[in-house]
């Protein structure tokens, strides 16, 4: 098998690091939690950061009438089916295709990602500002409009009295380094089809 | 931040004004340079204190947990007392703990905290405390400091020698200051002599539960046993106990029980006993008493009467008893770390007596032997004595040691600590009490590993020491260090009720073990409700059981109809939070009892018998969020006659 192959084969599996770790995690600091409030996204689930963590945000988020965390969304099955899926066709171009294929199986991925990101921004963007309109607490920007409470995609923020953080977990680094190894395969692939063509020349 | 430089500006000059204004005694260790006092228990906020202290509460009844060294107070723990606070004795779950012979009995009076021991040192698992009044041990389970088992304690009176536990918490031992009739009887006060008998309980625990069962009662003469503690290291598997009135007076004590000499202190070899009570040994005797646990998943106490205890005859048990004569009236019986020295507080002597284990053995090895009493044997005063402190102070109550050879024994009548050497008996330092100081602690004082660093004395008058609140006043305890040569005193703080007894360990050995709620997937009350949708409301004649929740911030079901003047009305209310500090209240306007104050995946019920119709509110009494206030709900009372069905709701009016 070729090396670029090899890295392929790697790069394919990877990504079901996701199954074993978290994604994302977010994380709500206030000075009345000296242990921090925390949410695991998990591809198919959501998880306490510590026990109950889940139920606790839900009932601070009632009093500005954000919704519950639901127990399940249909994400949870569309991720999982995607990233089997990707990696079966991942496996099958490790043993049969050649560079143009990890490039192809690279951008596939990327964009992927970058749908499942957009669809993460809409589900939080859409918790954040699709408020109960008899929230017990209503609050307002400067400028007159309703404050929305979207914890930061990537980063974090101060919403009222927390501190929010959102950062990407294991799960995700899996994710990422699969990503990027196609790449490494394809520019390894690349480099030896070049080569190869040269010493034919010869 | 400048208030906090004024604040400890302000420290410092108190500070320098207290140590140069000591008399003329004053040392280079209490400079201003070389020590702060207020430095030395300051805490900062947010910062923990370096032990826990378990103070009792005297007549009280109840048992506060402080830290050292900021003497700050953190809880009341309801013992033997009712507490409208925590509705402990108020509410249907409680109530059985109060329990006893004769009946529901809402006060004791609690004396002495000890913690249970792993081999010979704090495990920081139970304290256990007695009830003076009506014999009573119980034990506070300190993952929860809840009072979780009382267990009565039959043919004793003035359980004062109590609650001190053995090297391995095998037992925790109650023994009686009153000599009563054993068993209890109709007969002439002035034939106390001869026929009285003073009960030594020894109250088994289980290992692992830590329940308790009276294993044994040796029935001794009629003499007045004030304090134990257990042997330990060489001298595990004894307990000792100081005796007075061994002239058997039963009128005007205080001169007719002060005339011996010498009175006792009585070593008693429990393995012995226990090994001839396993063997079919003592006897078993009618009684009648209570024995009350709470259990921790049904949130609820259960009481039984139990019928029969094992007692025994010390003379029938050969080897097992022994009376060391001591002077005069002791108080106090401390074993020092290693269990060679056995320290017996003479309250009306002028010497503090110090009995030697090693000597015991050698003088029962060769039956050195002084006579008896009632048949059991008096050991030679000369022949245990190890040594006497001379002229120490007046009135010496009680002792306890710092692990590195010293003690430190508290004087009523002088007031004072004094700090003397172990083998030589030389007094190295005193510091005074304000004022008249009884019991000491050094956290570990009782077992073979105490932390020498701070000791608390817990005095019986305060006087002038505090702003005063009228004819009564606070009651106190003083904080010292003891960790250089010379003692210094460092803190006044008041204390709940009179601080009988104290006992106290590194906070590491309980912190980490303290619960922060209750599992409410593990609550197994009877009429625990696990999330709204089970809430209801049902009635059985004129019985009505609501089935209520609480969740930031509003009861389920908040609007109930139905209930009749004349109905008997159980609030059975399950807090639903499962975060840490969410506690919430419930009270009704005109319930003849307490509040209720639930913790996260707790239950608790009250009773509320409406006498009067109309409209009645209910409200969370403890400020749970933002919308406390919004907490609240409404029961209609109907007259007797009237055929309203049951209804109840949450949130339906919008």
């Amino acid at each position: 098998m070729k090396k670029s192959n090899i890295i392929m084969l790697i790069a394919a599996i990877l990504p079901l690091g996701l199954f074993l770790f978290p994604l994302w995690k977010i994380t709500l600091e206030a000075p009345q939690y000296p242990t921090p409030l925390g949410m695991y996204i998990h591809i198919n689930d959501f998880s306490d950061a510590n026990p109950h963590d889940i139920k606790n945000i839900n009932l601070m988020n009632h009093y500005v009438g954000m919704k519950y965390i639901p127990d399940a969304i249909p994400e949870f099955k569309i991720f999982p089916a995607g990233i089997l899926i990707t990696t079966v066709i991942g496996l099958l171009i490790a043993f049969k295709g050649n560079y143009k294929w990890f490039l192809g199986w690279f951008i596939l991925m990327l964009v992927l990602s970058a749908a499942g990101m957009y669809d993460f921004y809409l589900w939080e963007h859409d918790y954040g500002h699709n408020l109960d309109p008899k929230a017990i607490l209503k609050f307002t920007n400067p400028d007159g409009t309703q404050m929305g409470f979207q914890p930061p995609m990537f980063g974090s923020k101060d919403i009222l009295n927390f501190k929010a953080h959102s950062y990407p977990r294991l799960g995700a680094l899996f994710l990422a380094l699969g990503i990027a190894c196609s790449f490494v395969a394809y520019i390894v692939g690349k480099k030896f089809h070049k080569k190869h063509l040269f010493m034919k020349k010869d | 931040m400048k208030n906090i430089f004024k604040i400890s500006i302000g420290f410092l000059m108190v500070a320098i004004a207290f140590t140069s204004c000591n008399d003329g005694k004053s040392s280079k260790s209490n400079s201003a340079l070389s020590s702060s006092a207020a430095e030395k228990v300051y805490v900062a906020p947010g910062e923990h204190d370096e032990f826990y202290a378990f103070i009792s509460g005297g007549f009280s009844g109840q048992l506060s947990v402080y830290g050292l060294p900021s003497g700050r107070l953190f809880k009341v723990i309801p013992v033997f007392s009712q507490d409208p606070e925590k509705a402990y004795g108020y509410n249907e779950e409680t109530k059985p703990m109060l329990n006893t012979s004769h009946g529901f009995v809402p006060w004791d009076d609690a004396h002495h905290p000890d913690i249970s021991q792993t081999a010979g040192e704090i495990d920081g698992r139970w304290v256990f405390i007695n009830g003076n009044n009506t014999p009573r041990i119980a034990k506070v389970d300190l993952t929860t400091f809840e009072t979780t088992e009382i267990i009565e304690v039959p043919n004793s009176a003035g359980n004062h020698s109590s609650s001190f536990v053995t090297e391995n918490t095998e037992y925790v031992v109650a023994g009686t200051r009153f000599s009563v009739p054993v068993p209890q009887r109709d007969m002439s006060i002035k034939d106390y002599k001869g026929n009285f008998k003073g009960a030594l309980s020894f109250i088994s625990v289980d290992p692992e539960d830590g329940r308790m069962d009276i294993k044994f009662q040796i029935l001794m003469p009629g003499f007045n046993y004030d304090l134990s503690h257990p042997g330990r290291g060489k001298s595990h598997g004894w307990f000792f106990f100081t005796t007075y009135n061994t002239e058997e007076a039963n009128s005007l004590l205080e001169v007719n029980a002060s005339q011996n000499d010498k009175d006792f202190i009585a070593a008693i070899n429990w393995k012995i006993i226990e090994d001839y009570v396993n063997k079919g040994g003592g006897e078993k005797m009618a009684t009648n008493y209570a024995h009350n646990i709470y259990d921790e998943e049904t949130h609820t106490a259960t009481s039984t009467m139990k019928k029969e205890v094992v007692v025994v005859d010390p003379t029938k048990v050969p080897g097992a008893v022994y009376l060391l004569p001591t002077p005069k009236s002791p108080h106090g019986c401390d074993v020092d770390p290693t269990g060679e020295y056995i320290v017996g507080n003479g309250k009306l002597s002028a010497n503090l007596t110090v009995h030697s284990f090693t000597k015991m053995q050698d003088a029962i090895k060769n039956k050195k032997f002084d006579g008896d009493a009632y048949g059991i044997p008096i050991l030679k005063f000369e022949d245990v004595l190890a040594g006497s402190v001379e002229q120490p102070g007046l009135g010496p109550l009680h002792t306890e040691f710092d692990g590195k050879g010293n003690a430190y024994t508290t004087f009523f009548i002088s007031s004072e600590v004094v700090k003397w050497k172990l083998g030589t008996w030389e007094v190295v330092d005193r510091q005074p009490c304000y004022y008249s100081v009884g019991h000491l602690m050094i956290p570990g004082g009782n077992s073979q590993k105490p932390f020498g660093k701070y000791v608390v004395a817990m005095n019986k008058i305060t006087k002038d020491r505090y702003l005063p609140t009228g004819p009564e006043v606070t009651q106190s305890a003083q904080l010292y260090d003891i960790s250089g040569d010379k003692m210094e005193l460092l803190l006044d703080f008041p204390t709940i009720g009179e601080p009988h007894y104290a006992a106290g360990c590194p906070a590491d050995l309980i912190k980490p073990k303290s619960k922060k709620i209750f599992k409410l997937e593990e609550n197994k009350h009877k009429y625990a409700v696990k999330s709204e949708a089970d809430t209801k409301v049902t009635r059985n004649g004129n019985e009505v059981h609501i089935y209520m929740s609480m969740i930031r911030s509003h009861f389920a079901p908040d609007n109930i109809e139905g209930v009749k003047v004349g109905d008997k009305v159980y609030f059975h209310v399950t807090n639903l939070e499962q975060d840490y500090d969410v506690p919430h209240g419930v009270s009704m306007i005109g319930a003849n009892t307490s509040e209720l104050l639930i913790m996260p995946g707790q239950t608790e019920t009250f009773v509320w018998e409406p006498k009067q119709v109309g409209v009645w509110p209910f409200y969370c009494t403890d400020f749970c969020s933002a919308l406390h206030q919004e907490m609240q709900g409404y029961v209609r009372v109907s007259p007797a006659s009237s055929n309203i069905e049951l209804s109840w709701s949450l949130g339906d009016d919008f």
